[in-house]
């Protein structure tokens, strides 16, 4: 057990935390969270610094045009980006972390020629369409059909909480394609382009008040069979490609980013005097102690995805369902930390609770990662 | 960086976990319940020659040379099996009490909390008291722990345990750990085997969410565990042992659930985890002062020096990055 960084891993470190103190005060100011025109052009303007700096696609495998950078390294990469305060990957979210590594992996020579090098440049952004009205967490009951005619595939459903729809290129799709099959056997992974005739999107408004996803809804809409990843009704597997990075790595950031929240919590009680509420004091205390532990789990799953080759393990459930609940507890607790003051929306970290209430939901509900662990890792029957 | 387990460290681990087997296992831990006896010196000795007292001792001291890591698996073992003893404080006591290296001596401490009179475990059954110049006399307790007995302390018993404190609570969080992951095991197989409505009762939902909390709470747990045995950081350490705390008290009152009636009859093992992690949680390092120490040390971590390379918030991941 060592968490000493190598000499390497502290020279990528430092040269990074170099380029971000370079880089970052030459960033355009941050657009306002509902202009998707301009947050499509602020993420992909980031994603095109990150290229040309060689950042681009660091976990990516050289081959599909990445780093082929090791997980300790994208560990340290989140990490350090966090840390300075860079934007988020955001748009780019999808492209990054699920499409492009899927395609990476299971796409043709062709696919990845064509679809990967527009992702890290930051020219193109992709969507998920994976979920429906009625496949959320149960994703292998999905609906959405596609029928084969000629060369294309003609798709008929809708999507739902599709992320970045709006403003998206492409879309990663699961469709059925063979609707005699046992559920999960039946499905397709297709690259949809976002502006096929047939494609409809229409905002959802968030609790938050975002209009961050949308609902997507398709109408006989053509997609060549050549942008089919994988075998035709293979896509199941394809798909748990792509979930398992989502659970693996996917919230670095965003512990570092609570550890900084909880320190400035901290600081406002202090000046407010609920520093002296021994309950408030000690519950921020066992958060702080939450929460360095999850760093610590973070490192753990990092390193052992690093011996087993890159592949994220099922740690990711654990992490997911500690993680998205010691968040909406930290929120819970500033609330009680700024009293009636919790309650205006000018605060920014009022926004970020509102957002919290998602992290047990969305990649899985607690309760499907409670059914994972029990599964997958204790190896409990399952249910009928 | 790689914060996973040397082969070394596997072999102490599965090397200790078979002795124990062999020597402390599901008959021998119910023999002892049965006849009250909770420190066996034979077994204590047996202990002391392979080197689980001595452990950390240089090798020039007649010691093994290991770390704390090595320390945390080891005693991580030994809460899995529920071995009984203070094994902690002798552990402390290696090199400093006479006998406690070799196991030839039984070595407790004054580790049970802070307020009010103090509570002695396994006086009868001792040696010596870690820190302190004598060995008290004290009124038997009835102990909730039927293999931790307890004693009362008359009078203004003051042992200094203070240099001991942070690793005590750092292999009492491995015994914790220990015994959270065992809680784990029994109830996933209990819950395998059980059968109610026509099928194995893990195949509820309600059961296996259950077994997945216990299984969250002990793997974060382990991980600080270990952690703060690599970096013997005092608020770490801290972290360590309320969270293994946590896990192993609520994985065995969960634990105890699943087993559902039998849970709560003294034929199962259940009852006995519950009642030595109750134990566990008053020693060295309480729930409470772990929270005000943590709470103390994000006072201290000053957001606007957030540098890595600073000290304060992100001191913990910082330290690690040190050279």
């Amino acid at each position: 057990m060592d968490l000493t960084y190598t000499e390497e891993e502290r020279d990528f470190r430092a040269r990074l935390r170099t380029w971000l103190g370079k880089t970052l005060p030459e960033l355009p100011a941050k657009p306002s969270p509902d202009d998707w025109p301009g947050r499509r052009a602020y993420d992909l303007g980031w994603q095109r610094r990150l290229y040309d700096a060689g950042y681009a696609g660091l976990h990516w495998p050289v081959d599909a045009g990445g780093r082929g950078a090791t997980p300790t390294q994208h560990l340290i990469f989140l990490e350090e980006t966090e840390r300075a305060g860079a934007p988020y990957v955001g748009a780019n979210f999808v492209g990054l972390l699920h499409a492009g590594p899927t395609i990476a992996a299971e796409g043709t020579a062709g696919q990845r020629a064509r679809w990967l090098p527009p992702v890290l440049r930051g020219d193109e952004v992709w969507c998920q369409g994976f979920s429906e009205p009625d496949a959320g967490s149960d994703l292998a009951s999905l609906r959405t059909r596609a029928v084969r005619d000629g060369d294309d595939y003609v798709i008929t459903g809708s999507k739902i909480w599709t992320s970045h729809a709006e403003v998206a290129d492409w879309c990663e799709l699961l469709v059925r394609t063979d609707p005699a099959a046992a559920k999960h056997r039946g499905i397709s992974w297709l690259a949809m382009p976002m502006d096929a005739p047939g494609v409809t999107i229409r905002p959802l408004r968030t609790l938050a008040g975002s209009t961050e996803f949308a609902e997507v809804f398709l109408d006989e809409v053509r997609v060549p069979v050549a942008n089919r990843v994988g075998a035709e009704n293979d896509g199941w597997r394809v798909t748990m490609v792509t979930l398992s990075f989502e659970r693996g790595t996917a919230f670095v950031g965003e512990v570092v980013a609570c550890r900084r929240t909880l320190a400035e919590l901290a600081r406002t009680a202090r000046a407010n005097g609920r520093w002296d509420d021994p309950v408030l004091r000690r519950k921020l205390g066992r958060l702080y102690g939450e929460f360095g532990a999850l760093w610590r789990l973070t490192q753990w799953n990092v390193s052992e995805s690093e011996r087993s080759g890159g592949v994220p393990g099922t740690g990711g459930s654990v992490f997911k369902l500690a993680y998205s609940h010691a968040r909406q507890e930290l929120y819970d607790t500033a609330a009680e930390v700024l009293g009636a003051g919790s309650l205006s929306l000018d605060e920014e970290w009022v926004l970020d609770r509102l957002s919290s209430l998602s992290y047990t939901i969305a990649a899985g509900t607690s309760q499907i990662q409670r059914n994972i662990v029990a599964e997958r890792i204790l190896g409990l029957p399952k249910g009928r | 960086m790689d914060f996973q387990l040397t082969r070394d460290q596997r072999d102490l681990r599965a090397g200790v976990r078979d002795l124990l087997a062999g020597r402390f296992g599901r008959e021998a831990l119910r023999a002892a319940v049965d006849s009250g006896t909770a420190v066996d010196r034979g077994l204590w000795r047996e202990l002391g020659a392979a080197g689980f007292f001595a452990l950390r001792l240089p090798e020039a001291e007649g010691g093994v040379g290991l770390g704390l890591p090595e320390a945390v698996l080891v005693f991580e073992e030994a809460g899995r099996a529920l071995l009984p003893g203070p094994l902690v404080a002798t552990h402390l006591a290696a090199g400093v009490v006479p006998g406690a290296a070799a196991g030839t001596a039984v070595v407790t401490a004054l580790d049970l909390g802070e307020r009010g009179g103090p509570l002695v475990s396994y006086l009868a059954e001792a040696d010596a008291v870690l820190g302190a110049p004598l060995l008290p006399s004290g009124e038997p307790v009835r102990s909730a722990d039927p293999l931790t007995p307890l004693h009362r302390v008359a009078g203004d018993l003051r042992g200094d345990v203070s240099e001991h404190r942070d690793a005590g609570a750092l292999l009492t969080a491995a015994l914790q750990l220990g015994s959270a992951l065992r809680t784990v095991e029994l109830a996933v197989r209990y819950a395998g085997e059980r059968e109610q409505f026509g099928q194995p009762i893990g195949a509820f939902q309600a059961v296996k969410h259950l077994c997945a909390g216990m299984l969250v709470r002990a793997e974060v747990a382990r991980t600080a565990v270990y952690a703060a045995a690599v970096t013997a950081d005092p608020g770490e350490i801290a972290a360590a042992k309320l969270l293994a705390d946590g896990a192993a008290v609520r994985g065995a009152r969960d634990c105890l659930q699943v087993y559902g009636g039998m849970g709560f009859t003294w034929e199962a093992d259940v009852h006995l985890h519950l009642k030595r992690a109750w134990v566990r949680a008053e020693q060295w390092v309480t729930a409470a002062e772990a929270e005000e120490r943590l709470a103390a040390e994000l006072l201290a971590a000053d957001p606007a020096e957030a540098d890595p390379a600073a000290g304060g918030l992100s001191r913990i991941a910082a330290d690690a990055d040190a050279p």
